[in-house]
Formats: C-alpha cells, structure tokens, sequence
C-alpha cells in the first residue's frame, strides 16, 4: 500500500547550516506518527518542507504517492494536506465563523467565486457549523477571533486546519503553552478529527505523545535517529542518550 | 438533530435581521437619491451631488484595496482615468454615429468605464498584485507616474494638455433622458452611483470578497487553505481598477473632457484621503468620506484659500487620532447612545467638543493670520468684526491661550474615557 506521506533523503540548508539532512520518513495510512526531538532539531522545518512553505534544497516529499515537494502550499493544500501553526496563526478581524468558513470554502468547491452570496451557500454554512460544534467553540462563533482566549485560538487554529477536510493533517506543537486540563481537551479533539486521517504531530509534551502516536520518529539535528512504536522509542537507548533522559522514565 | 440544526440556524443572522441590516439601508439610500430632485436644488448643487455620486463610487471601488484587501494604492486615479477617458473616446463615437455606435445610448457610458477600469486593472494588476504592502504601494506609484506621463506624450489618445471632450448629449435617448441639464444628468448618477454601491456591497458578500478580508489578515494562512494570495490579490485588484473604471464613464459624461490631469497623482491622493478620513474599516465609511470632501473641496475654497491646509490637517489628524474616520465616529457615537450609556460619557464628550473647538479657534486665526501675511497685500483677518493683525497682541492671545486649553481639555477627556 502506498504511504499516505512519504519523505526520500530530504535535506534543507540555509546558507551552510545544514538544518535538515536526509530524512527518509514513511507514513502509513491512518496512522498517528509523532516527532519529537530537542529544540532546534528541525522539526519545524521539516513541517515547512512537507507543507511547501520552503523549498527543499534536495529530495522528495509524496503524498499518498504524488510528488508534491516544489508544489505552493495551496497546490499542497488541494491535494489533501492540512497544517497548523506553532504559533497561532489565523485571521484575527474575522469572526471565528469566518475563520472556519474560509478553512471550508476551497474544499467545497467555490474557488475564488464572486458570483455567488457566501451567505446562501448552505452547505458551507452547515459545514462551518459542524466544525464549530466538533472543536467546541459554537458558542464564540460570532467573536472577532482576536478577542479570543489563548486556549481557544489554538483551538481554532485546529480547526481552520481540519475544516477543508484534508486526509493527511500536520499539527506544529498543538499544546503549546496550554494548562494541564487545556492540554487534556486538545487531545481528545486531536483524537477525534484525526480518526480515519493520516495524522503528523510535533509535540513537546511527551505525555500527549506517547498517549496520542502509534509511531514516534526521534530527530536530532535534522535526522531521524530512531522510528518506533512509543514502547520501542521508550526502549531505545540511543534515544534516552541523546534526547529523553529523565522524561521518558516520567512518562512511563 | 432538530436542536442542533436550530443552534447551528442561530449562528447566522436571520432573515430579519438581514432585511434590516443590508436591505433596508440600501432602499433608503435608493429613496433618498429620489427624493433629492423634490427639493429643487439649485444647478450648481445638482452638480455638486453629481460630483459626489462619482466620488462615492470612486472611493468604494478604493477602498476594496485599501480596506478590504490592505492594499495601499498611490495610484487608483488611472484606472478611473483610463475608464473615463475611454468612455469619452467611445461618447466621440456615437457622436459619429456610424454601425453599431450610433445605437449606444451615452447612458451606457459607465459599463464601458467599468470594462476599460478592468482591462487596465487586469494588465496592471498582473505584475503588481505578485506583491503586497510596500513593494505594492511603490508599484503603484510608479504606474501613476507613468500613466501620467503617457497622458502628456500620447496626444491622438490622450488630447495632451487639453484633454479629450464629448457631448453627452449626441446618441439616443434613453429612458427619455436627453442628459441635456445638469438635473437630467443628475438620474444618470443617480442610477449608476446606487450601482456602484450596489455592486461594491455585493461583492464583500462573496468568497472572493471574504477572501479578501482574509488575505488582508494573513496571506501566510490563506496559502494553507488553498488559495494563493496573489490570485486574491490580483482578482480583487481587477474589480477595483473595473469599478474606479465605472465612476471615470460617470464622470465622462457630468463633465464632458477627460485630460492627463485626471491620471496623475493629484486625484489618487485626494481618493486616498478621502476614503480614509470617511473609515477604511467600515463599508459605509468611503461613501461618508467622498461625501464630504467633495462638499469641501467645492465650498472651503471659497471661504479660505487655506482650504488645502486644513484637509491636509484634517488628514493627519484623522490619521494620528482617530483610524477608523468619520464612520467610526458615527458607529461609535450610535453604539453609545444605542447601549445606553451616553449618560456615562456625555460630560467626557462635552469637554472634548469644547477642546477641539478651541483647538480649531487657534488653528484657524494661525492660518488665516500667515496666509495673509505672506500675501503682502496688507489685508487683514476680521472675524466677528475684530481687527487681527500680526501686531495685534489679541492674535497672538487667539493663536495661542486657546490651543493650550483645548489640548489640556482633550487629554482629560481622553484619561475620563480610560477610566
């Protein structure tokens, strides 16, 4: 079965900084893979590269088979590839209904239209509304996202994400900066859009990790020192030297 | 199910509300541009709301760059120029009347505009929308220079200095119109400019509109839901070149000549200014702008040759003080009495009328004093009969004791307000 997403030798480097240098990655259909690593690992520029928001200086990144590395975020985007931000990253004069509603427009087809009232297009008002309803934030569909609470605009940030209904979804630290029972209720919202879609997570918090992931890849100084299953990573003694230490046995 | 559909159904605005909100405001408006010939305005009023018709559609068609989609245009001019110089183009045409020209009612001249707005909008946008923010603005700027430029050296398309005339009265009639006088002139803006706001409305009504919105807010995010901003950028650019295209035909028919003037810097910068002042950040905002800075550039001038001065006063101040105009204050002013609280900020508002009237007391006896002055011609200001010179001590007093308690009068209000 082909991957839903795969990565072949991928490096970037930024003048001679080598950030990432020869990532091969594979993930699976349907599975929920983590990464983890200490900062300034890459992880976010491996995110960058999947994305389309940087150019790879050399190799390949396929999604569900199809070249997409070279391709514009929006080309990425339209083949079925979503990402949020480490940091919040949404349009903050709109309502949070029109910050989820600009998430659907594309998937249901209305392009760049300005023929039609984007009040009559019932199916993507509907849709908006069940993705409110999903992430919890019915109830604040009428605020100016700006005005809302940290938790919340990470929250929405997820939510803009899954709202175009892409198959492989890629989450940038989605508890960043979260309180425990903040962290408790991303999860489980993570849990339920991810079901039935090809999930990448980075993720600090290694509880939330090895609760969440089916795999985890370890990256240390943009390359992948170990994939496993969270007990094999837990196992791994190459991992516990070079990055877990302490956290992993917390953890377990 | 039925309770969620009904939560969900609450999110919306009903059609109630709707029908207040949007239709409503737009049948007033239609009703008043009715209205208005009852009244029998003088002809140099007529031609005033004229003006004014075209500036509303001017400034609404601006402000979908500058407000909706953040885009700083030092040079919208052109597009209207261009429209309105081929709508005279074609007026010449049906003044010709041979084939198909001799059928095209001069009533038409603004769909022309707007095809004309939106050819330019399509060949200029395309290199200019790859980018937003400043290299836009300075693009911009340089395409009104050069179009200018064009306008002075293409004299069989431009008419050089003198411009290009029609009469708008050759053609068929339409709708009995003959658009000989200013007041049946006044029907012809009066349906082009409820158009143009029609259509301006409209479109922030439609996914490319709310992309727009969107865009302006984060181009980053708008790329990672499947839109490239450029594109968004480049198609709402084509709209606002097509709709600033629309008021050039209107005006090619109130004024009969179009000249390179119209394409140059002088009239990008006053739809700027006027489409700020009026409130970039509400729809409403550019038509009250338009509004009233044609109402002063047509009347201050005859009152003070500092006219100038004091928009460009007013500019900065409104720049400086108050981001959201004219209409802000006006939203703001409504919310409050709406809200009931103007018992709260009455006193608090008071003070501030007071300062600022004081603050203008000064501005204006400065102004006026130094305009004179300067001139050599030894006249002097006399508001209200007094006598005030540049050895007047009493000027000075007026040029300054006023200022400085009008100042400490605002800031109070100000640290009342914050309260």
């Amino acid at each position: 079965m082909t991957p839903a997403l795969e990565l072949t030798d991928l490096r970037k480097s930024f003048g001679p900084a080598k950030i990432i240098q020869g990532v091969d990655l594979s993930v699976g259909k349907g599975e929920r893979h983590a990464i983890i690593g200490p900062n300034g690992a890459g992880k976010s520029t491996l995110f960058n590269l999947i994305s389309g928001r940087f150019m790879p200086s050399s190799g390949e990144v396929r999604l569900g088979g199809e070249l997409i590395s070279g391709k514009k975020p929006y080309q990425i985007n339209r083949m079925g590839l979503s990402r949020s931000f480490q940091v919040s990253n949404i349009f903050t004069n709109m309502t949070v209904r029109e910050n989820v509603r600009c998430g659907v427009l594309y998937s249901m087809g209305y392009g760049y239209s300005f023929w039609r009232n984007i009040g009559n297009l019932k199916e993507v008002s509907e849709k908006t509304a069940h993705i409110l309803d999903e992430v919890g934030l019915l109830e604040k569909a009428n605020l100016p996202a700006a005005l809302l609470p940290y938790a919340d605009q990470r929250t929405l940030e997820i939510a803009i994400t899954i709202a175009g209904g892409a198959d492989v979804i890629l989450l940038d630290e989605p508890t960043a900066g979260m309180s425990h029972s903040e962290t408790d209720r991303a999860v489980a919202l993570i849990e339920k859009a991810s079901k039935g879609k090809t999930l990448l997570i980075v993720e600090h918090d290694m509880g939330v990790v090895f609760n969440l992931a089916d795999r985890i890849s370890v990256l240390v100084y943009g390359e992948i020192i170990a994939t496993g299953t969270p007990e094999e990573i837990r196992g791994d003694a190459k991992v516990r030297e070079a990055y877990l230490g302490e956290e992993a046995e917390d953890a377990a | 199910m039925t309770d969620m559909t009904a939560t969900y159904a609450a999110l919306e605005p009903s059609r109630a509300e709707k029908f207040r909100q949007r239709t409503v405001p737009l049948i007033a408006f239609a009703v008043l541009l009715l209205v208005i010939p009852l009244f029998n305005p003088s002809r140099s009023m007529v031609t005033l709301l004229n003006h004014m018709g075209i500036t509303i559609v001017f400034a609404l068609s601006y402000n979908m760059l500058l407000g909706r989609a953040g885009l700083l245009s030092f040079g919208h001019a052109v597009y209207m120029g261009l429209g309105g110089y081929f709508a005279v183009h074609v007026m010449n045409w049906v003044a010709d009347g041979s084939g198909f020209w001799g059928a095209v009612p001069v009533f038409t001249m603004p769909a022309f505009g707007f095809g004309a707005g939106a050819l330019a909008g399509a060949v200029i946008g395309w290199p200019s929308c790859r980018r937003a923010g400043t290299p836009f603005a300075m693009i911009s700027l340089g395409v009104a220079e050069l179009v200018a430029a064009a306008g002075f050296m293409f004299d069989s398309l431009f008419g050089g200095e003198m411009g290009i005339s029609g009469d708008r009265m050759s053609g068929p009639e339409f709708l009995g119109l003959s658009l000989g006088p200013v007041d049946e002139v006044y029907w012809f803006i009066a349906f082009w400019t409820f158009i143009g706001v029609l259509g301006t409305y409209a479109f922030t009504r439609t996914p490319l509109g709310k992309l727009s919105e969107a865009t302006r807010d984060n181009p980053e995010r708008v790329e990672f839901v499947g839109y490239s901003p450029q594109r968004v950028r480049y198609l709402v650019f084509i709209f606002a070149g097509a709709f600033a295209g629309m008021a050039g035909g209107m005006s090619a028919v109130q004024d009969e000549i179009f000249t390179p003037e119209n394409l140059s810097l002088i009239p990008s910068g006053a739809i700027l200014i006027a489409t700020y002042v009026g409130g970039i950040r509400y729809f409403t905002g550019p038509i009250m702008g338009a509004i009233i800075m044609t109402y002063m550039g047509s009347n201050l001038s005859d009152y003070t040759a500092g006219w100038l001065l004091y928009l460009g006063l007013m500019f900065v101040g409104v720049v400086m003080f108050l981001p959201n105009g004219i209409a802000g204050i006006v939203y703001g002013t409504t919310d409050t009495i709406r809200a009931g609280r103007l018992g709260e900020v009455w006193q608090s508002w008071l003070i501030r009328l007071a300062g600022l009237v004081l603050i203008a007391t000064s501005v204006i006896t400065i102004v006026e004093v130094a305009f004179r002055w300067s001139e050599g011609y030894g006249e002097v200001f006399e508001p209200f009969g007094l006598h005030l010179d540049t050895t007047n001590l009493l000027t000075w007093v007026l040029g300054v004791v006023p200022l400085v308690l009008g100042v400490l009068l605002v800031l109070k209000s100000a640290k009342g307000e914050s309260k």
